[in-house]
């Protein structure tokens, strides 16, 4: 088990198994809400979707619409369980998960490089701690 | 970022839950930009109005706002999908989500001013004052010709600002951070007000931080120009300012071959099956221009226009003119993601602005022909 500060951008806290990216994601255009899939081709993660994972990626890049993107994935239950950004988080993915309650913590800088989609992540915003659970 | 007791209480829903919800959006946005506090502000102009940006996701999230809620500084709003007052033909359903949409901002106690540019329609606060504007153009207007702070804020951070009256206390809101790091030095001359958008388009997508600078005389940007420069801008990058007073900067030219590298990169067509003028909103200025440049002729393909409600009150005769040339005016309403131009209507479109072509090739993936006004007018007028 290993133990990561970070910063609190939206509170709360949640565990579940990682889903890593290091490419950012344009809400607005590569996303099928009707089945919560990323329907971009170069995008690392096509065809995945983002449901009970902790997605842990740069950050959100496009309109800043894309917001309302996050509201939707939560009302059609394919939302990630928490967020990690690996870049500077950005207001779209700050102020989509504010208004979907998903807890959202800043992590730049931090090396994640041992993680895959097995790995178990919980993410404490209020406490501001992540903790990687090795098997 | 440190938050009063009554923020703080706020926070936690003792006022309810609209301005719960509000805090919740402002204090995320706050943490990611490194906010030391919540600050007042004079203003919020609001974005997300159209049907097309927002989506359902938007219609819904907006309905099902604490119907208690209400705004609690001047906020103005952004254009919608199409003119209240014309038969339009678009879908009844967008018709029912833009009504629910609208009816969900009014309801806040916002203004339905439906227009982009409200520097060019309202009294806004003095210079120095702080507001919240989300329309990108407006923004960098305010920011850089007005010297009215403000952050380039999205839909949602202007709301929770218009509720609460406060925006997180960052970026271009510190006087600090409204110096470039980076400016454009001008090496070829600029003609026309799309040359002009060009150099803004070409500005937001180099600059990396806040605020860019330009090697400009500000004395000779008249508010057509400063439109321009600013929409262009806007549309390319997330950056919210130019600044004409450019010290010890890095500088990078803007030349002949830039100019034509970031036309070619919008101007995809020789010519347009429609004309269409107003990417952002026209206003009083080139409302005249334009009356002016087509006395005593007609548009020989359709042309439509578009420009806020107020203006054609208070500029009736040369919205008349523009009408008898053949125009169609359009109020309520901008080319940005606009319904009522589709490429089922349209292969291509001829227009002068940098936004418009823009959103036409990348959102409604029709070709562009880019042109001044004044060529436009010599090549599709008679």
């Amino acid at each position: 088990m290993r133990n990561i500060n970070c910063k609190k951008i939206v509170g709360g806290k949640a565990e579940g198994l990682a889903l890593l990216s290091n490419k950012p994601l344009n809400m607005l255009s590569m996303f099928d809400t009707k089945t919560g899939q990323i329907k971009d081709k170069d995008h690392d993660l096509f065809n995945q979707t983002l449901k009970n994972r902790i997605l842990i990626f740069p950050n959100c890049i496009g309109s800043s619409v894309g917001a309302y993107i996050f509201y939707s994935l939560k009302i059609n239950g394919f939302n990630p369980k928490a967020i990690i950004c690996t870049n500077k988080c950005d207001i779209i993915t700050a102020s989509g998960c504010a208004i979907s309650d998903i807890p959202l913590v800043d992590g730049t800088g931090l090396s994640f490089g041992s993680i895959n989609s097995n790995t178990t992540v919980t993410v404490d915003a209020d406490k501001e701690i992540v903790i990687i659970h090795t098997i | 970022m440190e938050l009063t007791r009554k923020e703080e209480r706020a926070l936690q829903g003792e006022y309810g839950d609209g301005l719960m919800l509000a805090y919740k959006i402002l204090v995320s946005i706050g943490n990611a930009n490194n906010a030391t506090k919540l600050i007042p502000i004079k203003w919020a102009h609001v974005s997300g109005v159209n049907f097309n940006t927002i989506g359902e996701a938007g219609v819904k999230f907006l309905s099902e706002l604490d119907k208690e809620t209400k705004v609690t500084v001047t906020t103005t709003l952004n254009p919608m999908g199409f003119d209240l007052k014309k038969d339009n033909n678009i879908t009844e359903d967008f018709k029912i989500n833009q009504l629910s949409i609208i009816n969900s901002y009014l309801s806040l106690g916002i203004k339905p001013s439906f227009t982009c540019i409200p520097y060019e329609i309202f009294t806004l606060p003095k210079k120095g004052e702080i507001v919240s504007f989300a329309e990108s153009n407006a923004a960098v207007f305010t920011n850089s010709i007005l010297g009215i702070k403000t952050n380039k804020e999205s839909s949602l951070s202007s709301l929770a600002s218009a509720i609460t009256g406060k925006t997180p206390y960052s970026d271009l809101l510190i006087d600090d951070l409204r110096k470039p790091a980076t400016s454009i030095q001008l090496d070829t001359d600029l003609q026309t007000e799309s040359d002009f958008g060009l150099l803004g388009y070409f500005a937001g997508k180099i600059a990396k931080d806040n605020c860019i600078g330009l090697e400009i005389n500000s004395e000779s940007l008249d508010i057509i120009k400063s439109k321009a420069i600013s929409a262009g801008i806007g549309t390319s990058g997330m950056c919210g300012m130019f600044s004409t007073k450019n010290n010890s900067c890095e500088k990078i030219s803007f030349g002949k071959t830039e100019l034509k590298q970031v036309k070619d990169d919008l101007n995809t067509a020789e010519k347009g099956e429609l004309i269409v003028f107003g990417s952002p909103q026209l206003g009083f200025e080139e409302i005249n221009l334009l009356g002016h440049l087509t006395e005593r002729k007609k548009f020989k393909k359709p042309c439509m226009i578009f420009c806020p409600r107020s203006l054609t009150e208070c500029n009736n005769k040369m919205v008349s003119k523009l009408k008898n040339a053949g125009a169609d005016i359009n109020c309520d309403s901008c080319t940005c993601l606009t319904p009522l131009i589709t490429k089922n209507k349209y292969d291509s479109i001829v227009t002068n602005s940098i936004k418009c072509a823009y959103y036409m090739k990348h959102a409604n993936k029709i070709d562009v022909s880019l042109k001044d006004m004044k060529s436009i007018i010599k090549e599709y007028c008679e």
